[in-house]
């Protein structure tokens, strides 16, 4: 599978007074064409702004202090604001948690898609009109005609939703930033954002890289998951192998910890303390106060990712094997 | 049915309407009628002593508006709430509730707005003790609150310090121990755990059924995450638009479930076992509650629904199975039963 996407030892750092947080700390991965990465980890853990350096739109005074991005072989983390923008939309596109605020409240839906796909095509408004008539029809909203004048407001969450992923998809980008796109919403429409998502991206060949905190949803729809911790990934790997027997400790003690519909535990496996605050990251492995197979190594070395036979994992238990 | 547990809560017919019109002028001027908001429309349930039943529905089902009833943070429109033989709807003020209120505490979602940021977690857990003047002694009082924080997993020096300093989860455990502290009978519990990551959200659950078991607690637990309620739950009650669509023991609401709903609620959630399945997705949303739907609310979107369900309203009965559903096709047998991916 060719790299769609190379994310090469990123790392993104916040300049405060009280010195750098290290918010993202070498995080490499790639993503395949037409592959789906989740990307899973708790608040805080830098899969969110993992995300958003990728489509360059991350907030000072966070920055990218080390590492390459690279889309189809080329550079992109390092690009002028110009440049991105015209990567952005027609080469990556992205759907966020909230669809309220990703459409501009004072525009139809209509206008915004012609908009969009007239910044990256040279289509006539005419056509661009019947390019969006026919991608409101493609992601399910009914009445695609006549909705297409309609104000964001005039849509329910899950419908919202769907103008977000049409405008995400009406350049056919190559790769799409899902950073928790069925958050917001209730799981019977969780569900059909799922199938929607899926079903565009076979369809179209698109490449995704789903965030999100919830498992489910990667289980679903992943081919390949990360898990990240503490600004690092903890685990990768394939996404059956990451949830039946995941070898980091972290990732181990995490899919444990979700209670499962099917499965009846009179308690849940339980992961002892909290995710480390960025300003307190123990050295070594940054998971090692939590860890219950924590020896001297852990303390003071810290883990590359290494091969555990299917996964990959930053542990030292697996060292040299 | 022969109850040998007797039932600390009973709700009947319990209702709450919200008047949403608009202001008197406009209406008068755009010639609009009055709109009023179900949010709860006639519920049944009965809560035993040490149990858990827990209500799950969508967002706008009226779960939470049912909570705050509970615990008199709304009256009811209509319908009754009988705590421990007590109607709380028939007590008149403070004075006559207090007794009452001691014995039912309620845990928020959310630890960051329901913890008052100036106040020192000390002062926050001994709030109830005052208030209810359970204990006269100073010292009696803080031996007591550090004996309270112990319980919920932190330590009594956290008494000193203020609720930013701690981490989501451990915040939760700080509402549980405020909760705790007039050692009440009956806890309302407001998706407690949907703000916190899931290894902290497993650390609150054990938590909350370690101390169910030690202190004899029971449980109105409200929440959406259908594997949580599966969980925590003895009884689980379905909602809808206001309404129960259906009710029962936790194992057969689950291994059985007869409404239509249910089912589908059942067959969506996504699930680690599901990696790489196909699902079908039901389709349609939950529809407007200021103008819901005629006859069963949930017809618009039943594959099931014939013309009864359109124009009469199911009323809950008990199913083949024993748990009770509101539902014309349940209860003319037009439904297999099983779950709902094997009959499709």
């Amino acid at each position: 599978m060719a790299a769609l996407l190379e994310v090469d030892h990123l790392r993104i750092e916040f300049p405060t007074r009280r010195g750098t947080l290290l918010a993202v700390d070498d995080v490499s991965f790639q993503i395949g064409e037409g592959e789906v990465l989740g990307v899973v980890g708790e608040s805080g853990a830098g899969k969110s702004l993992t995300g958003t350096a990728v489509i360059g739109l991350l907030e000072p005074p966070g920055r990218i202090a080390a590492g390459e991005i690279r889309l189809m072989g080329r550079r992109i983390d390092n690009l002028p604001y110009e440049e991105m923008r015209k990567i952005r939309g027609k080469q990556i596109g992205a759907v966020f948690q909230d669809p309220l605020t990703s459409l501009n409240p004072l525009y139809s839906v209509g206008r915004q898609l012609i908009e969009t796909i007239q910044t990256h095509t040279d289509m006539t408004p005419t056509r661009a009109r019947a390019r969006a008539i026919e991608l409101l029809h493609e992601v399910g909203i009914p009445a695609a005609e006549r909705r297409i004048d309609h104000y964001p407001h005039q849509f329910s969450g899950g419908m919202r939703q769907r103008v977000v992923i049409a405008l995400a998809l009406c350049v056919n980008p190559k790769l799409v930033i899902a950073d928790e796109p069925t958050t917001a919403l209730d799981v019977s429409i969780q569900a059909q954002i799922i199938a929607l998502l899926k079903r565009l991206c076979r369809e179209h060949g698109t490449a995704i890289m789903l965030i999100t905190h919830d498992m489910g949803v990667i289980a679903e729809t992943a081919d390949r998951v990360a898990v990240m911790y503490a600004g690092r990934i903890a685990e990768i790997g394939p996404v059956r192998s990451v949830i039946k027997d995941a070898k980091h400790p972290y990732s181990h003690g995490l899919m444990g910890s979700i209670p499962k519909i099917n499965d009846e535990k009179e308690r849940l496996e339980q992961i002892e303390g909290s995710m480390p605050r960025l300003t307190e990251i123990p050295p070594g492995c940054a998971f090692n106060p939590r860890c219950p197979h924590t020896f001297d190594r852990c303390r003071i070395e810290r883990p590359e990712l290494m091969d555990t036979g299917v996964t990959r994992a930053s542990c030292w238990l697996y060292a040299n094997g | 049915m022969a109850e040998t547990k007797s039932a600390l809560v009973k709700v009947a017919g319990l209702a709450r309407y919200f008047d949403v019109s608009l202001p008197w002028l406009n209406r008068v001027l755009d010639g609009q009628p009055r709109q009023i908001l179900r949010a709860v429309d006639g519920i049944d349930f009965e809560i035993n002593k040490g149990e858990t039943l827990a209500l799950v529905g969508e967002s706008g089902c009226g779960k939470s508006t049912v909570a705050r009833m509970v615990v008199g943070l709304y009256r009811p429109s209509m319908g009754s709430i009988v705590f421990d033989g007590v109607d709380m709807a028939g007590l008149g003020g403070r004075a006559e509730m207090a007794p009452i209120r001691r014995r039912l505490q309620m845990i928020f979602q959310d630890p960051y707005a329901s913890l008052n940021p100036r106040w020192r977690v000390g002062a926050i857990v001994s709030e109830p003790i005052r208030a209810f003047k359970l204990i006269d002694d100073e010292a009696a009082i803080q031996e007591r609150v550090g004996q309270l924080l112990r319980q919920v997993g932190l330590s009594p020096v956290d008494g000193h310090k203020y609720p930013h300093e701690f981490s989501g989860g451990q915040r939760q455990r700080i509402s549980i121990a405020r909760a705790l502290s007039s050692q009440p009978e009956f806890l309302v519990c407001d998706e407690p755990t949907s703000a916190l990551d899931v290894s902290v959200q497993a650390q609150i659950l054990n938590l909350m059924k370690d101390l169910q078991r030690r202190l004899g607690l029971t449980y109105l637990f409200i929440s959406h995450n259908l594997a949580v309620v599966r969980h925590i739950a003895d009884r689980v009650g379905v909602m809808y638009l206001g309404r129960l669509a259906e009710i029962g023991p936790k194992q057969t609401v689950f291994a059985l479930p007869r409404h239509p709903y249910t089912r589908m609620l059942l067959d969506t959630i996504p699930d680690l076992d599901m990696t790489g399945r196909q699902r079908t997705p039901v389709a349609g949303e939950v529809p407007n509650p200021i103008n819901p739907p005629t006859g069963c609310a949930f017809h618009p979107r039943c594959p099931f629904a014939n013309d009864r369900c359109k124009t009469e309203r199911p009323e809950p009965k008990p199913n083949d199975t024993g748990s009770i559903t509101a539902c014309h096709a349940v209860e003319e047998g037009r439904l297999p039963a099983g779950p709902l991916t094997a009959a499709a």
